[in-house]
This record gives C-alpha cells, sequence and structure tokens, in this order.
C-alpha cells in the first residue's frame, strides 16, 4: 500500500490512479462537485471541488486530480469556505430566482441550491445577468428548461459519451453556450432513447422528468428504495410517493448494478400502469359468461372447491400452476409450495420460456 | 450469468450473440459500450442490423438459426491452430477427443456455406477470441429461443471451456434473462423437476429434507411444463390451471392453440394486476398487488438477490401475491402463515443452501446480494467457479447444426423472427399503460428489407397482413435495412392490434421445451382497401 494522503491532517489510504475527490469520499469528506459525475471521467468546469494542495501554487480541482502519496490536501478552509461561496454566488446570478427552481420546487432540492445553501450563497450578492433560453421541446417525457442550466455538461456527456446516443451538445460560445438537440430541437426528432440519465445527472433544475412535474402535488413526498419491475437487469430505483400515490421515479446511484443509470421503461413507465383505473380491485367470479365482482371468501370458496374436485376424480396431476416471472421470490416460493403440498403435483412452471 | 454485469466493462473480448442489448437490456448494454470504448474488441453475431452492430469491431451476421455451425467453426479454428488453454482442458473439463473429431468436418469454409459468413471473418473472431486474456460471451434469446437452443448454448460454453474462460473475471458465459424476477422464479422451485434451489424432486433425500420441513408427502413424479401442458389440456388429461402473473395467451407462441387449450380447462384461475386477455378466460380473477405494493426480493440476472420495497398501498381489495396464497392454502387445509415476507424468505434460505446466507437484514445493510452465498458470513459470488470446475469437470458437447423446424417455402416465402423494442414490453399490459409512449412506438411494425418492399410493392407505414400456417394479423410495415434480406421482424406489445403471437410456430427445444419464437416462416399480403372490384 502507497503512503496514504493526508486530508485536513487525517491519514487516508488510496489506490493508484484515484482522483482527490475520490479520496475524499474515501474519508467521508462531501465536497460540492456540480459538474462531477462518477460514471464519466473528470470534467473540472464548475470549479466548486477545489482544495488546497501543499506545494501547490493556487488552487486545484479535486476531481481532476490524481492523488499522490503524501500529498497534504485541505479542504475546509476559510478561504475555500469564502470561495466556495462565492463560485455559487456567481451561478445563481445566472439563475432565475432559487424559489422558481423546477426540482426544488417538486421533488426536493436540486444539488445546485443544495450546495448554495450549505454555504450560505446569497441570492442577490451579484446582479443578475440575462438567462439562458429555455427550450420549446414539448416532449412529453424531459421538461429542458435550461434558464436553469450551469453549463457543467453532464448532460451531453452523458447522452455522448455514456449512453451513446448523441442526442444533445453545447452550441455557442462563452456566456452564449446552450444545449440543444440535432438536427432539431425536439428531443423526438432526435436519436434520443428517452433513457433520462440527462434528467438523473442534472444538478440543478434544468432537466426534470416532465411525467412527474405533471403527477406531483402538494404534501409530503415519500422515497422507497426498490428494484425497477421490467428485464432481468434488476436496476436500482426510488419510487416517489404522494399522498399514497405514485408520482414518479429516481435511480437509485447506490445500486451497483445501474450506478444511478436507467433506460426508458425504467425512468418513464415503471409507477402509472400501478396508479391505473384499469387495475384489479376486487375478485371476479365467472357467471353465465360474465364476470360479476365477489368477495374473497366467495373465490377462495369457489377455488378450493373445484381444485379438490378436480384433484379427487382426476388426480393432482391434473392440475398445473404456472407461476410468474414478476412476482418476487416470496410469491414464488410460496406458489410451488403451494402446488406441491397442498394440491400434490410438480405441475409447476413459470414463464422463463417467453 | 456465470460473471457480474459490471465486470463486462473489464472484459477485452465481447462475443454478444442473440441479443439486442441496447434495446433489450440498455443498463447493461452501458457496460458493454463502456469496454468498446477502452478498447476491448466487440464482435456482434446477428442477423439483424441491430444498433450495436454500429459500435462492433466485426458483425457476423449470419443466417437465421445457422449459430451452431459458426461456433463449431470458431472451435474448429481454435483446435487446429493450437489456441485452445491446454492446461484447463487437461485438468478441467472432459471428453476433448470426442470434440476434436467431431468438429472436423466443421470448417470455416463449411461454416460459411450454412452460415453466409466469409470464412475469413469467422477464422478472425475465433483467433481473437482465443488469444483474448478475458473474453466474454454474451447471450440472450437470440440463442436460446430456437428448437436447437440447449445446443446452440452448449456450441457456445464449448468455446468458452476450450479457452478457459470460466472462473475468471469478466469472462464467462452471460445470459441476460429478460424479466425482472425470470432467475428467481427458477431459483426459488417453480421449475416442474427442482424444488427450491435447483434440489431435484426425484432425489428421495431431498424430499425427504422438504416432506420434513414442510410436513406433508412430496410428489415424486416431474411436472409438465408449459410447453407440454398444453397438449395435456388437449388430449384432456389437464383440467385445471391456476395462472399467477401471466398473460398466457398473448406471450405464448401459437397463441390460437394456447387460447384453446386454456379455454377447454375445466377451471381456470388468474391472479393477476389486471383483466388481461388471459384473465378474460378464467372462472375466477383474483386482484394482486404490484410491485410497488409489495415487500419482497427479485433475482436479477448475474444471481443478485435484492429488496423489493412497499412504495403505497394495493388498490381496493387487492393483495399480495403471496398473502393470496397463504389465504387459500390454508381454506384447502395446509396451514400456511407468515407476518411478512421476510419469514418466507427466511424458509427459502433454509432449505436452499445456495442461498442460505441471505438475510433481509443482510440485504438492508449491504445491498444485494450473489448467490452461491451459503452462510452468514459468505460474501456472495460475483464470479462462478472461480475455484475451478475441477470437481465437476465441463464436458464438451460435441452438437450439430440443424436447420430451424420451419423454413421459407413457396408459399411462406419470408423467415419471421420476433423480439423485443426498447421503449415497449411484452404484453404492453405496462408500458401501454404509460403515456407518452405511443410517440415513441406507436403501433406494430413488421420491418421489411428494402428489397423484399420494393420486389412486394410495400410502402413504409403500409398495412399489410402477415400471414403464418398458423394465422394472420395486421401490422404496419417498416422498411429497414435493419431486417436482412428475407427476414421479417416483429415484437408482440400490441396484442389488441396485432397478436404476433398468432403466427410463431409450435416448435420447441427438445431439452427445455422452450418455443422456437426466433423462427418460422410467414407471407406478407397486402391489405385491399374497401373498394368495390371493377367491372
Amino acid at each position: 500500500m502507497a503512503e496514504p494522503v493526508y486530508v485536513d491532517g487525517k491519514h487516508v489510504p488510496f489506490r493508484e490512479g484515484q482522483s482527490i475527490l475520490e479520496v475524499l469520499r474515501t474519508a467521508g469528506v462531501q465536497l460540492p462537485d456540480l459538474c462531477h459525475d462518477p460514471r464519466l471521467g473528470p470534467q473540472g468546469t464548475c470549479r466548486l471541488c477545489l482544495v488546497h494542495v501543499e506545494g501547490q501554487p493556487g488552487l486545484v480541482a479535486a476531481c481532476a486530480t490524481p492523488a499522490q502519496p503524501a500529498m497534504r490536501v485541505a479542504t475546509d478552509t476559510e478561504a475555500l469556505r469564502d470561495y466556495r461561496r462565492t463560485v455559487l454566488e456567481l451561478l445563481l446570478s445566472e439563475l432565475p430566482p432559487s424559489r422558481e427552481c423546477p426540482r426544488c420546487s417538486t421533488l426536493g432540492c436540486c444539488s445546485l441550491h443544495a450546495a448554495a445553501a450549505r454555504f450560505g450563497a446569497q441570492e442577490d450578492r451579484f446582479p443578475k445577468l440575462r438567462f439562458r433560453q429555455s427550450s420549446q421541446d414539448a416532449n412529453p417525457f424531459i421538461q429542458r428548461d435550461y434558464r436553469w442550466c450551469i453549463a457543467c455538461y453532464r448532460c451531453t456527456r452523458i447522452c455522448g459519451e455514456w449512453e451513446m446516443a448523441g442526442a444533445i451538445a453545447p452550441a455557442g460560445r462563452g456566456q452564449g453556450i446552450h444545449i440543444r438537440s440535432f438536427p432539431t430541437d425536439r428531443l423526438l426528432e432526435s436519436p434520443c432513447t428517452f433513457c433520462g440519465q440527462c434528467i438523473g445527472t442534472c444538478p440543478t433544475g434544468a432537466l426534470t422528468d416532465r411525467k412527474a412535474a405533471d403527477q406531483i402535488g402538494t404534501g409530503e413526498v415519500t422515497r422507497v428504495r426498490t428494484i425497477c419491475p421490467y428485464c432481468g437487469t434488476g436496476c436500482g430505483i426510488h419510487l416517489i410517493a404522494q399522498g399514497g400515490h405514485l408520482v414518479g421515479v429516481e435511480p437509485d446511484f447506490s445500486n451497483p448494478v445501474n450506478q444511478g443509470s436507467l433506460c426508458v421503461k425504467g425512468q418513464f413507465a415503471s409507477w402509472e400502469f400501478a396508479n391505473s383505473p384499469d387495475r384489479l380491485t376486487t375478485p371476479l367470479i365467472r357467471e353465465n359468461g360474465s364476470f360479476r365482482q365477489a368477495t374473497w371468501e366467495e373465490a377462495y370458496q369457489l377455488i378450493a372447491t373445484r381444485l379438490s374436485e378436480v384433484r379427487d376424480t382426476c388426480g393432482p396431476d391434473a392440475i398445473a400452476l404456472w407461476s410468474s416471472a414478476r412476482a418476487t421470490n416470496e410469491a414464488n416460493y410460496l406458489m410451488q409450495k403451494f402446488a406441491r403440498v397442498v394440491v400434490g403435483t410438480n405441475n409447476i412452471d413459470n414463464c422463463a420460456r417467453t | 450469468m456465470s460473471n457480474s454485469i459490471g465486470e463486462l466493462e473489464g472484459a477485452d473480448f465481447l462475443l454478444v450473440v442473440g441479443s439486442n442489448t441496447t434495446e433489450s437490456h440498455p443498463v447493461i448494454a452501458l457496460r458493454i459500450k463502456k469496454a468498446a470504448r477502452q478498447g476491448a474488441r466487440l464482435v456482434v453475431v446477428d442477423p439483424r442490423r441491430i444498433e450495436l452492430t454500429r459500435l462492433a469491431h466485426r458483425w457476423l451476421q449470419l443466417r437465421l438459426g445457422t449459430d451452431i455451425a459458426l461456433f463449431n467453426a470458431m472451435a474448429h479454428v481454435i483446435i487446429r491452430e493450437g489456441l485452445y488453454n491446454a492446461a484447463f482442458v487437461r485438468e478441467q473439463t472432459g471428453s476433448f477427443d470426442t470434440l476434436r473429431k467431431h468438429l472436423e468436418r466443421y470448417t470455416p469454409e463449411y461454416a460459411a456455406e450454412a452460415t453466409g459468413i466469409p470464412p475469413d471473418a469467422i477464422v478472425r473472431s475465433a483467433r481473437e477470441y482465443a488469444v483474448a486474456s478475458r473474453a466474454a460471451i454474451v447471450y440472450t434469446l437470440g440463442v436460446t429461443e430456437h428448437s436447437c437452443g440447449t445446443h446452440n448454448v452448449q456450441a457456445l460454453a464449448n468455446l468458452a471451456l476450450l479457452c478457459g474462460n470460466f472462473g475468471k473475471p469478466s469472462a464467462g458465459v452471460n445470459p441476460l434473462r429478460g424479466q425482472n424476477n425470470v432467475q428467481g422464479a427458477g431459483d426459488v422451485g417453480c421449475i416442474p423437476t427442482e424444488l427450491p434451489g435447483y434440489q431435484k424432486v426425484d432425489d428421495p433425500a431431498v424430499r425427504r429434507k422438504f416432506e420434513a420441513a414442510w410436513g406433508r408427502p412430496l410428489p415424486s413424479r416431474r411436472g409438465i411444463t408449459k410447453t407440454t401442458a398444453l397438449d395435456e389440456v388437449l388430449k384432456g388429461r389437464l383440467r385445471a390451471v391456476y395462472i399467477m402473473g401471466e398473460n398466457t395467451v398473448v406471450s405464448d407462441a401459437h397463441a390460437s392453440r394456447t387460447q384453446a387449450a386454456l379455454e377447454r380447462l375445466d377451471f381456470l384461475v388468474v391472479q393477476d394486476i389486471f383483466m388481461t386477455e388471459t384473465a378474460q378466460l378464467a372462472h375466477v380473477v383474483l386482484p394482486a398487488a404490484s410491485y410497488a405494493e409489495v415487500d419482497g426480493t427479485f433475482t436479477n440476472t448475474e444471481r443478485r438477490v435484492q429488496r423489493v420495497r412497499k412504495a403505497v398501498d394495493p388498490p381496493g381489495e387487492a393483495k399480495p401475491d403471496w398473502l393470496i396464497l397463504c389465504e387459500l392454502a390454508t381454506r384447502m387445509g395446509y396451514h400456511m402463515a407468515y407476518s411478512h415476507p421476510s419469514e418466507v424468505w427466511n424458509e427459502v434460505a433454509r432449505l436452499a443452501p445456495i442461498v442460505g446466507g441471505i438475510s433481509y437484514a443482510r440485504l438492508e445493510k449491504e445491498g444485494g446480494l450473489q448467490w452461491p452465498c451459503p452462510t452468514q458470513e459468505h460474501p456472495g459470488t460475483p464470479c462462478l467457479h472461480a475455484d475451478g470446475l475441477a470437481s465437476r469437470r465441463g464436458h464438451f458437447a460435441p452438437v450439430d447444426h440443424v436447420p430451424p423446424a420451419e423454413t421459407p417455402d413457396e408459399s411462406y416465402p419470408l423467415f419471421l423472427t420476433t423480439g423485443r423494442r426498447r421503449s415497449t414490453y411484452h404484453t404492453g399490459t405496462m408500458t401501454g399503460r404509460a403515456s407518452g409512449f405511443h410517440l415513441l412506438v406507436p403501433h406494430e411494425w413488421v420491418e421489411v428489407n428494402p428489397q423484399d418492399a420494393a420486389t412486394l410493392g410495400l410502402r413504409d407505414e403500409e398495412e399489410v397482413y402477415v400471414a403464418s400456417r398458423r394465422g394472420r394479423v395486421k401490422a404496419r410495415v417498416k422498411v429497414t435495412d435493419r431486417s436482412p434480406d428475407g427476414v421479417v421482424f416483429m415484437s408482440f406489445h400490441f396484442p389488441e392490434s396485432t397478436r404476433t403471437n398468432l403466427l410463431t410456430s409450435d416448435a420447441y427445444d427438445f431439452v427445455t421445451e422452450t418455443p422456437e419464437f426466433k423462427v418460422c416462416a410467414v407471407r406478407l399480403e397486402k391489405v385491399k382497401r374497401g373498394r368495390r372490384p371493377r367491372g
């Protein structure tokens, strides 16, 4: 093991090739890192993870600087706090008033405004600049309000380098830089796969889930960590609920399977169906060719009677049970137990063959 | 998967076979893309010009259903040129000489004839696979949904065994499973021949163990699969079926036969979250809770058991599947009661050694765990066979190329192959209810090669009948070079307008009984508009 890095005077072990930012994570030091997404390489544009390294002139970006043995890093000096607050105040001067942030006002605080609050950045320290323009794109999935864009390029990089869709790119230069899709600024006409990863990575309210924004009302929002119900990848998601209804989904960045990535189904199709008015809500029994509502007790009694009849007259192997690759392990386990113990047959299968 | 999703990004060679990964497993595809960006060689084997072919160093566009000829020829080259891992073959495998003899006739030239792939491309791919230090094989239903599906897998496994690619990080043989818990459903015993944890029902010692735990004698006769069950219904031997959470009449091959079989049953119970096409045939329909309304676990394609957590209450009187089964069992005279799904899981862990060390408490603290995980102290197993195959040598399987059960002829001149699209899922019960998705895929398309479209005089978006020996459906034409000449592609996501599985074949793999969804013969017929015939 190499000689450790010293973070604010404490020893922190590290591996060759790790950035200072990664070493700080190990040490439990969380710096604001608005342009950083661990799935991509360092970007180094937001200048918020700057730290002081002994023996180096000026400040260095922790995300873009490799850690070295015996490096002495200071992360929390008065000068650094002042510096970060000023950078954040400059960023706020580029954006509309914080209280209007499309993310903070719906799903909860965005990374930018969280950092601003943490470092006590003042909204009006600098005069407001002219804002970037919101996109007129009316696609039903991704709300693109670039008035909130800080030009960190996480969205264009996640789209180009990670998803490799290349649907969006920066255009213009300097303060006039803006993000657009090609060939038109409508994502539905671009190579966009609507994976929603640009929303997941965006540190501000510039990119938000339009479906969730449309659903969300007032009241407390809860997040439940669970697993996407679609394919066998098993991506981690947070289901977002409000007032007993699902209103949206966010990727689970802590799940090693997807590391915060999702696809169009996980991001945009994994909760509406559960709210659907088409859901079955009572047991139904067929009578004279049509269904009537029944109580659970009636349904259970009918099933118990009919299955017992078939078993007693034709034997248990005249009954088959088909379980579900969509249901939980616990439900599947009980289904096969039911088949083998209650019915007495090994005619238990699941939809693995379709 | 023998290895893990995350390991794919560390491979230096990837052979992706019959997997439209960017559409069917978009998040796993991210790892393949990353590997390719970092310099791994990517060889894609697929008859269709799927998105991954654009990223691939080489696209082996084989004719539909000729996989075995290709993999056998690759193995032939690896043996002929002495590129195999001799130590691994000697120490950990069996039947090498049989394989070598068997493969003598599978020259690249022979395979080129069958597959349509130039011999040179086969030779180069074989060499690259053999000399790579971490070569991963990734495959999906394009390999298994054939009447020779098991043999396809064995031919791929031969390659991995020859080159010692088991038990090594970022290598192995990696089937990507299609449904959130298809791995788990098998793991916990929803298989006619296996009790939980892949313990054989015909092993008396295994049965005694489960009988002691469950307090009832267990049937010793192997059960039948869903595929065979349909025959048994039509023969009058199977009388009642209980289906939990599956839209069988839409998702299964040869849908009209499936439907006829279910309609003939004396009694059908369907437990689901929607009134699906299958539920409509039931005598009793039970309303189930969805994944968002239950606690439990799913097991993903890399054998990772992960916690599913309840976010909201089920609607109306709907109940969790596990609770319904408990209440019904109790009414049928077997007391089945658990206070929470965690108690059910504890029973699984007690009885199935592969997950013996996994508990809800650990999942809460450590996140998902990959089986085998036999004890509380075991960290789980990201990469199988790391200790070698020695105790259960990997035997080479000499398999032969056989054509699909149904091939085009004069009446049905085109191949139909079926699959998935990124933004729609299976029978559409879930994605069909997601707003905005009609803008992404508005309806079923039959994807037709431009040359075939020209020959048949078909225009983009024109409505046609697609007909096979078993049925006929309407769909709109999408003229695209994603389909090779002579092959059309369809999904099965729009059952209300296009029941694609009315077309698919009865043929199935004789080992796993997986239907041959990937190949059947069809013709396209123009839809005559409502004009009166002239004269």
